[in-house]
């Protein structure tokens, strides 16, 4: 069944808006525990979708998310603290000039952060995307850790393994989904571009691509650099939702977390990427009573092991690599078609029911 | 600095180097089969240290027993692990094998979690180890000496048996060309598993040297050495044994004088290794002894 690109926009900005004032609704009603949760499911989308870019869409696969994360939380942090905070954070080392006596509202910071992360995203893809494959993986890990020493280390700028606290929460549901839509729009948007189709041919074979005249190592910068910045941005919303952030956060570890999501939703697939972060953020929480003591019955207690989920998890991602490769969604996206092709016996019921209900009804008017 | 300060520095150089060049070798030799960083390579190296620290502390076996034991429990370790996980993904992409090693690690990390705790556990050192020798008016730990001596035994045991005996041929073969070392009739399964158990063997003898030069045993103590001692087999040049050696040894030896050196650098020691990588791979992408090697499809 096809559709008018007119419905679809139609029906799109329609669920946009009811999605909105759901979160708007649920900002003022629901408690901060779920609310916490909902936004976390947000930025791991932005964190999912902006990987997808570089592995699935461009075919690198790349271990520095964490590394531009920690960038964009590191700076949100840094400008949205507020000098007297600073003083009390940084009782070790003064915080060095320009840094002490800031502070910037949050949007301001935001694209700061994100302007940076691409900053780095640009420094750091440069070499990094010289190499191929493993190779490539494992020095964007390296820069991860480089990263991580550093943060730890500069005392005066990001107070080293104390960490910053006290950051205002100033991120929300509106916010943090406000920011997935914006990363979500503009992946989509860039996977459907002559340069989305550009990356995709890199990703299928590099050398074919450079001979119809792609330019690989332009559209791989591109692609990692983009990636960084809404990283980033993912980084600073997060860091003023948490409120407290140490470099130790920003570890290789996270960056296997977006791996695992991306591997779940299917590589390539944005909606499977949207779809994993749901299902890894709300398992995660689902499953902390795992980690307790569990009570069977009478005198029978599992003892709790703190740890236990993240077995799971390493467990489930393992079997989806080596027995579903291709995760939750594949390559598949989400489109309106799919969608009403899947609803097409619902609406034929419902339509058979006012059919069934307007004939008893005439019945009716008839005696 | 004086000479016997600068040999001091040495010894716990070459020590350390020791280390991590049995740790590179396991790294490289299955990088040599199969075309594949193991990241799980780390977390063997992990198991292996607690597998001994248990021996040792609820089993109250004397140590030598607890290090054999951990070794030949590493080396089965290392074995089912490419059983499991790696073997039904041999015909696949490499990045979805490259993804699978992930997974392993992942999840050795969060058994050791659940299992041995989060909290660090203070690695027993034999009391043979704990004696202070005065070589030549160098003072060293009897425990540097003793890991030199060990690992070059150990070193000595892998060259001979990978260029000596008919496994060793085989692995050099597979390495070289496993389609056609298939057709010549190598029992491919056996021969990397058998790359497997030897490499887990070395992590295994590493991570006790480790534990006792560093005494303290966390679950996720293994990623730091296994990143470090996989640059270090990429600096040699990956896929190449002597390489590996030789790579290990001079991160080792650079990361202790760097140390000694410039003191203010000291907390940069882990960004050393990693910019090191990054230089080498920019410069001489095939690493010091390394061939171009065809890559697997």
């Amino acid at each position: 069944m096809l559709m008018k690109k007119r419905d679809k926009r139609v029906l799109t900005a329609i669920s946009l808006l009811a999605l909105f004032l759901l979160l708007w609704w649920a900002e003022g009603h629901l408690d901060p525990y779920i609310r916490r949760i909902l936004n976390l499911i947000a930025i791991n989308i932005i964190w999912a979708v902006t990987f997808n870019l570089i592995y699935g869409y461009t075919g690198q696969f790349s271990l520095g998310h964490g590394g531009f994360i920690a960038i964009g939380a590191y700076v949100t942090a840094l400008l949205t603290l507020s000098p007297a905070q600073k003083e009390q954070n940084f009782f070790l080392l003064p915080c060095a000039w320009p840094l002490n006596s800031v502070q910037w509202p949050f949007v301001p910071s935001l694209i700061m952060a994100t302007l940076l992360a691409g900053v780095f995203g640009i420094l750091i893809g440069i070499p990094s995307l010289q190499l191929h494959g493993d190779y490539m993986a494992l020095v964007t890990l390296a820069f991860n850790e480089v990263i991580r020493v550093i943060n730890m280390n500069l005392q005066s700028i990001t107070n080293g393994s104390l960490g910053l606290k006290g950051i205002p929460a100033y991120t929300n549901l509106l916010w943090s989904y406000g920011c997935a839509i914006l990363t979500i729009f503009i992946v989509w948007k860039l996977g459907n571009s002559s340069y989305g189709r550009a990356f995709k041919a890199i990703r299928e074979d590099e050398v074919a691509a450079e001979t119809i005249g792609i330019s690989a190592f332009y559209h791989k910068l591109m692609a990692f650099t983009i990636a960084a910045m809404f990283a980033g941005l993912g980084g600073g919303l997060y860091a003023n939702l948490v409120s407290t952030i140490d470099p130790n956060l920003f570890s290789f570890l996270l960056s296997y977390q977006v791996v695992t999501i991306v591997v779940l939703g299917g590589v390539g697939s944005i909606t499977g990427s949207v779809l994993a972060s749901i299902l890894y953020v709300s398992l995660f929480e689902l499953l902390r009573p795992i980690d307790q003591p569990i009570t069977l019955g009478i005198g029978v207690t599992i003892p709790g092991r703190p740890g236990m989920r993240m077995v799971i998890f390493s467990v489930i991602f393992l079997l989806v690599i080596l027995f579903y490769r291709r995760g939750l969604m594949g390559t598949n996206e989400f489109s309106w078609e799919w969608l009403l092709l899947k609803v097409q016996p619902i609406k034929r019921m419902m339509l058979w029911g006012i059919r069934r209900g307007k004939e008893t009804n005439d019945g009716s008017k008839g005696e | 600095m004086s000479l016997n300060m600068f040999l001091q520095h040495l010894a716990n150089g070459l020590s350390l180097g020791g280390l991590y060049a049995l740790i590179a070798i396991g790294y490289t030799m299955i990088y040599g089969v199969l075309r594949l960083i193991n990241f799980a390579h780390g977390d063997v190296f992990m198991m292996g240290a607690y597998i001994a620290f248990y021996g040792v502390a609820i089993f109250s076996l004397p140590w030598y027993a607890s290090f054999i034991l951990s070794i030949v429990l590493s080396a089965i370790l290392g074995m089912i692990v490419e059983r499991v996980a790696y073997r039904p993904l041999r015909d696949v992409p490499r990045i979805s094998a490259l993804i699978s090693t992930i997974g392993v690690s992942l999840l050795l990390e969060n058994v050791g979690v659940v299992v041995f705790g989060g909290r660090p556990k203070a690695f027993p050192r034999p009391p043979l180890f704990n004696q202070e020798w005065n070589l030549g008016g160098v003072r060293v730990l009897s425990l540097t000496f003793f890991i030199i001596m060990a690992s070059l035994a150990l070193l000595i045991a892998v060259f001979y048996l990978v260029y000596r005996t008919k496994m060793g041929r085989a692995m050099r073969a597979v390495a070289w060309d496993f389609e056609t070392a298939k057709l010549m009739g190598i029992n491919i399964n056996q021969v990397i598993s058998f790359t497997f158990a030897m490499g887990s063997a070395l992590a295994a003898a590493g991570a006790i040297m480790w534990s006792m030069k560093y005494p303290q045993l966390l679950p996720l103590m293994g990623v730091i050495p296994g990143l470090k001692c996989f640059i270090a087999a990429v600096i040699g040049g990956i896929g190449s044994i002597p390489g590996a050696v030789l790579g290990g040894f001079l991160l080792g030896i650079g990361e202790i004088m760097v140390v000694a050196f410039l003191p203010e650098l000291a907390n940069f020691k882990y960004a050393f290794a990693f910019l090191a990588l990054i230089l080498i791979l920019l410069l001489k992408p095939r690493g010091l002894l390394g061939k171009e090697m065809g890559e697997k499809a």
